[in-house]
């Protein structure tokens, strides 16, 4: 009786839009010329450039700053793992039918999102520096994890609810517990879909993660305050490390763009 | 559990009294229905009679308001009783077919036996592709179900059923999301089943698989049963005016 179409049930493509930046490349644009070829190349051409033409300040610079992008990908990389086990729980919290464990969820995610992360990162330093003697990468390290847990966790909420109902209602029908349809027949099909909002917040996170400079950890930014503050280039010195987010961020962007293209041909 | 006293045959499936309320709507009210060992039954009725809604009471997707479901000796609205077990037995077929679209058509199938039986590899590798032939879907093992067309789709959900052994089979519209050319190859696997002494509970419009295959066609309207009888009985000689005009409208 009721008309379905089955083609668009079966071969519906869901996809999760929860980001803020737009740095992942239209696929649609294959011009020679797309904005994030120049921007990209760009970026590198003059990274290649600059310290040939002028060596002295360009080239000193350059060997300063492989320490800090070091600790930027250390912050990120721990950061995010943490962040998307956080996220995961957070996101089950979110839909479940259980009041408290809902409750506890929303209101996380609810503070969390409501207090800048600059402010979250003197918050716990300093709060937990009252308590226990936290090395500053550590501390930075759960700033961000616990402010970007609770945005994977609104990531996570979003991919759970867009797996049609049918699905988890197959499972159990075939006699398979919540638990087991969730981890066999739910959670993957979940991470497909997130897989480029995840991407796209772990290119944000490596952004924000140049705020742990001002606590002390020596990443990309504060290596380059370091060099700066000695030799008063600071014009120079903030060139290039500007540079080198630009081309991380786009390279990362790339490969999240990839992500995405084979998410969608495995369907 | 015992069960009821007042039947000298076995009933494999006991709907007795089955109301099921959303809020104040009654979906189903105050239903009563035997199949026996290896009947087919039929179940139609106008858009938002409760034909899905009884069907899926059957396996407890939808808990009842009032009433009891049996199935042999087990009492399906039990809240205490292990439903799993019984969902185990009970085989359900989806309009949407609801395969899941991360797994290759063999591994649809051997996921249950897999996770719920705890089958070895080998085992429901070989019963997973007897079954894809027997559906006739041998050659689309690795194929996922974006691939398949809406009828092969369906028949890799009646095997991914079967896997589990069920000894009822639910189908809830399931031809009625397929283009006309592949109705057939979905019921044919239906008719199989039935010739081979499967009980079936069938919500469908498809007249010819009825007559085929059917021994007993309920017409359901607004939540209740209002006629049971078989094929020939309730589409040629209706007692009741509703069926009467439900009929002339679908035909
Ligand atoms: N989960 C639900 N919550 C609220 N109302 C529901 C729910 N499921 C079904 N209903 C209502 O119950 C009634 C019976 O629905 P049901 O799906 O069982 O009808 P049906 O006979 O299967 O119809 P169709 O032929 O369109 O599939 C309808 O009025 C429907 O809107
Ligand atoms: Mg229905």
């Amino acid at each position: 009786m009721a008309e379905v179409n089955n083609r668009d049930e079966a071969n519906r493509r869901v996809t999760v839009n929860v980001s803020d930046g737009a740095l992942i490349p239209d696929r649609g644009e294959k011009s020679l010329f797309s904005a994030w070829r120049i921007s990209f190349f760009g970026a590198i051409a003059l990274l290649i450039i600059l310290p040939t033409v002028r060596p002295r300040p360009y080239l000193d610079i350059m060997r300063f700053l492989p320490d800090g992008i070091l600790a930027t990908f250390q912050v990120t990389i721990i950061s995010i793992l943490i962040a998307l086990a956080i996220g995961l729980v957070t996101g089950l919290g979110r839909i479940s039918r259980i009041t408290v464990i809902n409750r506890i969820a929303t209101i996380y995610v609810e503070v969390i999102r409501g207090i800048p992360l600059l402010v979250q990162l003197f918050y716990i330093y300093f709060a937990l520096g009252q308590l226990v003697r936290v090395p500053r990468l550590a501390s930075a390290i759960i700033a961000m994890s616990v402010c970007y847990g609770a945005y994977m966790g609104e990531i996570f909420r979003a991919g759970l609810q867009a797996i049609p109902k049918g699905q988890m209602e197959a499972a159990l029908a075939l006699g398979m517990s919540r638990s087991q349809a969730l981890r066999k027949v739910i959670l993957p099909q979940t991470f497909r879909v997130i897989l480029p909002p995840v991407g796209n917040e772990f290119i944000a996170l490596l952004k924000d993660s140049s705020l742990v400079s001002i606590i002390a950890v020596s990443d990309l930014l504060r290596r380059g305050r370091e060099f700066a503050s000695v030799s008063f280039q600071y014009f120079e010195t903030y060139t290039v490390v500007a540079l080198v987010y630009l081309v991380i961020t786009l390279f990362l962007s790339k490969i999240v763009s990839l992500i995405e293209d084979w998410a969608e041909r495995r369907g | 559990m015992d069960s009821n006293t007042d039947q000298n045959q076995p009933m494999r499936i006991r709907i007795r009294n089955a109301t099921k309320a959303f809020g104040t709507l009654e979906a189903v009210k105050n239903a009563d229905l035997d199949v026996a060992p290896g009947e087919v039954v039929l179940i139609i009725g106008p858009s938002g009679s409760g034909k899905s809604t009884l069907l899926r009471c059957v396996n407890r997707l939808e808990t009842l308001s009032e009433g009891e479901i049996w199935i042999d000796n087990d009492l399906v609205t039990d809240q205490h009783g292990d439903i799993r077990k019984i969902r185990e037995e009970v085989g359900m077929v989806f309009q949407n077919f609801n395969l899941f679209p991360h797994l290759t058509a063999l591994e649809n199938i051997m996921l249950a036996p897999r996770t719920v039986k705890h089958a070895t590899k080998a085992q429901s590798t070989e019963n997973a592709l007897r079954l894809l032939a027997r559906v006739g879907l041998q050659d689309k093992a690795t194929a996922y179900p974006a691939k398949l067309s809406g009828g092969q789709q369906q028949r890799v959900a009646i095997a991914r059923a079967l896997a589990m052994n069920p000894k009822v089979m639910l189908f809830d519209e399931p031809t009625s999301a397929l283009d006309p050319e592949m109705i057939k190859e979905v019921l044919d696997v239906m008719l199989d089943l039935a010739r081979e002494g499967m009980t079936m509970l069938v919500v469908s419009h498809e007249m010819g698989f009825a007559r085929a295959a059917a021994d007993k066609v309920v017409f359901m309207d607004q939540g209740e049963i209002i006629e049971v009888g078989t094929p020939t009985e309730v589409f040629d000689s209706p007692r009741e005016n509703r069926t009467q005009r439900f009929l002339e409208h679908i035909l």
